[in-house]
């Protein structure tokens, strides 16, 4: 494996992890976020700043995890009065208030983020495998959620609150924990970050982020597991292998967006379903 | 028989008008009681109270010897006393046997810890099946709701409820919207949940079938209790005829 195809893998990986945490929320318990880069970047800084400590490598992960999860919750109990676009706004705000917040923090690097992070030890390959193992445990974890009935109550909490609470489902507790799940999981993509790029800068967990992923799990289709992963790998190699789609990243992302949300609302994994029911439809 | 549910003293006003105002009666274990009056008597706002989806502004609402007036709707679910709404609600996204199997894995969603680690949707699948075909709709199960008419759609709603195990089930006008053949079939098998020790509290418009199936009937009109007991003698008093006509 070159240094090139490592850094990819690194990278697929890390986004991966970032849109299936964004799709337990979003997907699976049907919370809009639009700050979930905000997450991705508290686990960062917090692992950023540990493993400058010295901390260990698997203490800065499960500490940026924890962070980010606890910080998650609080956020998420702003959730329980909220609901749908005025969430999507409040979210977007948090993402606001996080880059304000360590911009101007010295002990932080302020604009200029935090550099000299200490070597994972792992090479780079080694790290790009370790990567990709974290994102395919990500994989198998959200798909034991979704089968689980925790995945099945979030379901009927996404379909209708009021409903959920007639057959005894505590609603706040099930939206608390998709979001300490969720933002969890971001801190974690976030530690991960942090040895891949060995230098954090504030504007690498801004509101373009938070769409950027948020298109993932949109392309991929809400809620699918596999759809959301392979978008994230298709999403993150499109400006790899074309210059012109690495120029105009933000104007293709929106773009999707946009012509997901009108022509397949279910993403992939809805064209994928209606491609094998047809399929199956014609003998 | 001993006294399930009480309620005391519930006041509730929106706006200054009062929903409730003083509302006091009870339900014994077992019973089929309906709650009557006429249009803005404050019914459903009593049901709501009962159920928690509304809070009073004060009175008390006690479950047993419990006093549940704090409790949220779904705490007040999982310790037996279910509710099903007037306009029905569905999980549209569910198919009609997954509508029940959530209820019927009551106790694995109590908490999200717990629902983690539940797998199986096997017993829950049983359960709602064998509670679908009691209730007529075993060809219906892999439906979508929105594929059903109304009255099947209101069968699921109380389907679901029975699901969940309750011991007081607090139905909003289960009847309204249904031909008078649908409105009899579902007022019978509403009628049939006594027996399997589901008490019912039953707020309806429908009088014609209101006196055919309840034990007891509470009267309300302005927020308060007007008149309570067996149907043939509170239709027969001269208030309570009063107050229906205006």
């Amino acid at each position: 494996m070159s240094a090139y195809v490592a850094s990819l893998v690194s990278v697929i990986g890390i986004n991966m992890i970032l849109a299936l945490s964004l799709n337990i929320i979003t997907g699976f318990c049907g919370q809009v976020s639009l700050g979930h880069a905000a997450f991705y970047g508290v686990g960062a800084y917090a692992a950023a700043y540990l493993s400058k400590l010295g901390v260990s490598l698997p203490l800065t992960l499960l500490a940026g995890a924890a962070m980010a999860g606890t910080i998650g919750v609080i956020v998420g109990l702003t959730s329980l009065r909220v609901r749908h676009d005025f969430l999507a706004v409040t979210t977007m705000g948090i993402g606001f208030v996080f880059l304000g917040f360590v911009r101007k923090q010295r002990w932080l690097g302020g604009e200029l983020g935090i550099s000299g992070i200490p070597d994972s030890g792992l090479g780079p390959v080694g790290y790009a495998l370790f990567v990709a193992c974290a994102a395919a445990a990500v994989v198998v974890f959200s798909l034991w959620l979704k089968q689980s009935w925790m995945g099945f109550t979030f379901d009927a909490v996404a379909d209708d609150e009021d409903a959920a609470r007639t057959v005894g489902v505590n609603t706040s507790a099930y939206k608390l924990t998709a979001f300490g799940i969720g933002t969890a999981i971001a801190g974690f993509a976030g530690g991960l970050y942090i040895y891949f790029a060995r230098i954090i800068l504030p504007d690498t967990f801004d509101f373009v982020t938070s769409i950027a992923i948020l298109t993932m799990v949109v392309v991929g289709g809400t809620g699918s597991v596999w759809g959301v992963a392979v978008a994230a790998i298709a999403m993150t190699l499109l400006p790899e292998v074309s210059r012109a789609a690495s120029d105009y990243r933000l104007l293709i992302f929106g773009a999707m967006l946009i012509v997901v949300m009108r022509f397949s609302p279910g993403g992939l994994a809805g064209l994928a379903r209606l491609f094998l029911a047809r399929r199956r439809m014609t003998p | 028989m001993s006294t399930l549910a009480h309620i005391e003293d519930l006041k509730l006003s929106f706006g200054g008008v009062a929903a409730a105002d003083g509302l006091s009666f009870a339900v014994t274990a077992g019973e089929f009681l309906a709650v009557i009056g006429p249009n803005g008597a404050g019914k459903t706002t009593a049901l709501r109270m009962i159920a928690g989806v509304l809070r009073p502004d004060s009175g008390r609402v006690f479950f047993g010897d419990r006093d549940v007036t704090a409790l949220p709707a779904h705490a007040r679910v999982r310790l037996g006393l279910g509710f099903t709404h007037q306009i029905v609600r569905p999980f549209y996204s569910f198919s009609t046997i997954e509508n029940v199997m959530i209820a019927a894995g009551h106790r694995l969603t109590e908490s999200p810890w717990r629902a983690l680690f539940g797998r199986s949707r096997r017993a829950a699948r049983e359960r709602a099946a064998a509670i679908l075909e009691r209730i007529g709709l075993a060809d219906q199960l892999d439906k979508s709701p929105r594929a059903l008419p109304l009255g099947q759609r209101k069968r699921l709603e109380v389907a679901r409820a029975i699901a969940l195990d309750p011991k007081l089930l607090l139905l909003d006008e289960p009847l309204a919207g249904l031909s008078s053949a649908e409105a009899a079939a579902m007022a019978d098998l509403v009628r049939a949940l006594p027996g399997d020790g589901i008490a019912v509290v039953l707020v309806e418009h429908n009088l014609g079938e209101v006196l055919r199936v309840a034990d007891r009937i509470v009267v309300l009109d302005g927020g308060r209790v007007l008149a309570e007991g067996a149907p043939v003698d509170v239709m027969a008093r001269d208030d309570v005829r009063k107050a229906y006509m205006g």
